[in-house]
């Protein structure tokens, strides 16, 4: 299968205010990720997650390594990805139609047209009728689905998600997480999941990845998740194949986020 | 029995200020009590019912009317004038730093110069006309809308800026769709002082020499020591400035619509 994007040997320092040595971020981390894969990465809070996803999607450089987007080199930002952020993206002027519509209206496609496609967008995230309503007029869900459509009204080959639900309840999470599996079901598309959630990353995906703690964060572990298609997040959190998958990932990731507390906890002391 | 409303004590406090303000000041109702004289608390403080006889008058004659057009046509010259150049700069110094950081001391000394002392300059420069007035609510109204705007633009969000750019926005658009958008809401947060200053702007200009406008008005009267008539300009201007604050609050509630109001319930 086509690699859809590749890290190779990336490595992030980020220079140090105070003089003196910079804080890195990432050290030697390679990833692969095929064309149509779900894959999601997990690791103790503060290890450099987002880091990895915004060298993928282009917001930032790496200080050593390389990108490649389908073979080629990234220069730039990654025109082929899509990008779900974990805090509040929706430009807060727009209604949640002009939001949804806005990359097609930069790329200037006609408003009439760009208008109807994205009518077509808000009834599959499940929004039709909220249209006309301001992000301020949203539940946090709703305003998950708008960012959703919003970025995949431009049909981007790759989808970069940044703990785009860590901000929602238990119950809306899960609808969410479905609706994003069915989505994604409909036209394979390749997926770079961010997460702190064990559950979230196995249910969803096909590969799960565990980073170390930060700083100079590393892949430590790799996971290939084979539990059957389609899923339901809710229900295959209770079969045996999910529980030893878990139990197994856990027993890698367990160390690493119990270095990672005692590095924030040393901080807060010192 | 139902409570009367609001606006019943609001006005009833008005009328209350006005009744002492008259016994106070009538020569023949009550004895001096600060003043030597019974015509003196007049003389230095006026008297309603001449004072509402003057406005009566001046509105009557329509004596007043063309005195009000220019003083608003100067607010709003000063207003527009101003909003747009406080926009235009404070975009550009907002997004370029080496700018910002060359003309800072500049903008702080600008900022922190009393600029009323520039009307003299100005009435040399554009005459005794309208146009002397506007540009010294220009400076009055730019640096309000400026630092907004600037702030604003320090203040969008990275995350809607980066989210806008991973859609495909380039640098014309990031400025015409997050960054204009962004700058305007604070502008309009800025909306009742910068109107505000534009009518300080017009009436100080009109007051320290012009032909025409109701500062003119005062300015005439008070060199005629007819205190009463100052009070009917002051009032006057009072009434207008709070009929151009109604009219911002109408407009912000039309434009703003987007963001976030504090009672979300709707009641019946």
């Amino acid at each position: 299968m086509a690699t859809a994007l590749s890290l190779t040997n990336i490595s992030v320092t980020f220079t140090g205010k105070s003089g003196g040595g910079g804080y890195t971020a990432i050290k030697d981390t390679t990833l692969n990720i095929a064309d149509g894969e779900f894959v999601s990465i997990v690791g103790p809070t503060g290890c450099g997650k987002s880091t990895l996803l915004n060298i993928g999607a282009g917001l930032l450089k790496a200080s050593s390594g390389e990108v490649k987007v389908f073979g080629e080199p990234l220069i730039g930002l990654n025109q082929q990805a899509g990008y779900m952020f974990q805090s509040e993206s929706l430009m807060p002027w727009r209604s949640a139609l002009a939001n949804v519509t806005a990359g097609l209206q930069f790329r200037g496609v006609e408003a009439t047209e760009a208008a109807r496609q994205g009518e077509q967008w808000l009834e599959r995230v499940g929004l039709n009728g909220f249209g006309n309503r301001y992000p301020h007029e949203l539940s946090g869900g709703m305003r998950k689905r708008a960012a959703l459509a919003q970025m995949l009204i431009l049909d981007p080959k790759i989808m970069l998600m940044d703990e785009p639900f860590s901000a929602l309840d238990i119950q809306t999470r899960q609808l969410m997480e479905n609706e994003l599996l069915q989505l994604w079901e409909t036209d394979k598309k390749s997926v770079v999941f961010i997460t702190h959630d064990l559950e979230e990353a196995i249910s969803l995906s096909d590969r799960v990845i565990v980073l170390a703690a930060g700083p100079a964060t590393h892949p430590i572990g790799e996971f290939a998740i084979d539990l059957p298609r389609p899923r339901d997040v809710a229900e295959i959190r209770m079969t045996p194949r999910f529980l030893e998958l878990h139990a197994q990932i856990w027993h890698a990731m367990k160390e690493e986020v119990l270095k990672g507390y005692a590095q924030t906890k040393n901080k807060v002391v010192a | 029995m139902k409570k009367p409303p609001i606006w019943f004590w609001q006005i009833a406090l008005l009328v209350m200020i006005f009744i002492i303000w008259h016994i106070a000041t009538s020569p023949d109702l009550i004895p001096p009590i600060f003043f030597d004289n019974e015509y003196r608390a007049a003389f230095f403080f006026g008297e309603p019912a001449k004072i509402f006889n003057a406005i009566w008058v001046w509105f009557m004659s329509g004596e007043i009317y063309p005195h009000l057009w220019v003083t608003l046509q100067e607010t709003l010259l000063a207003f527009a004038i101003g909003t747009l150049l406080g926009l235009a700069v404070g975009l550009w110094l907002g997004l370029t730093p080496l700018a910002s950081a060359i003309l800072d001391p500049y903008i702080k000394a600008m900022n922190a110069m009393p600029r009323v002392i520039l009307a003299p300059i100005f009435m040399v420069w554009f005459g005794l006309g309208i146009w002397s007035k506007v540009a010294l609510g220009v400076t009055l109204v730019f640096f309000i809308v400026f630092f907004n705007v600037y702030q604003g633009v320090k203040e969008v969000s990275p995350v809607v800026l980066n989210n806008a750019r991973m859609l495909g926005a380039n640098a014309s658009q990031l400025l015409r769709y997050v960054y204009l958008p962004s700058a305007t809401s604070w502008v309009f947060s800025s909306l009742h002082t910068s109107v505000g200053m534009a009518f300080v702007g017009a009436v100080v200009g009109e007051y320290l020499g012009s032909a025409k406008g109701v500062g003119y008005l005062i300015h005439q009267a008070e060199g005629a020591f007819d205190i009463n008539t100052v009070f009917a300009g002051i009032l006057v201007l009072t009434v207008f400035a709070l009929l151009l604050d109604f009219v911002v609050t109408f407009a912000e509630n039309k434009l703003l619509k987007w963001r976030p109001q504090q009672a979300e319930t709707e009641t019946t």
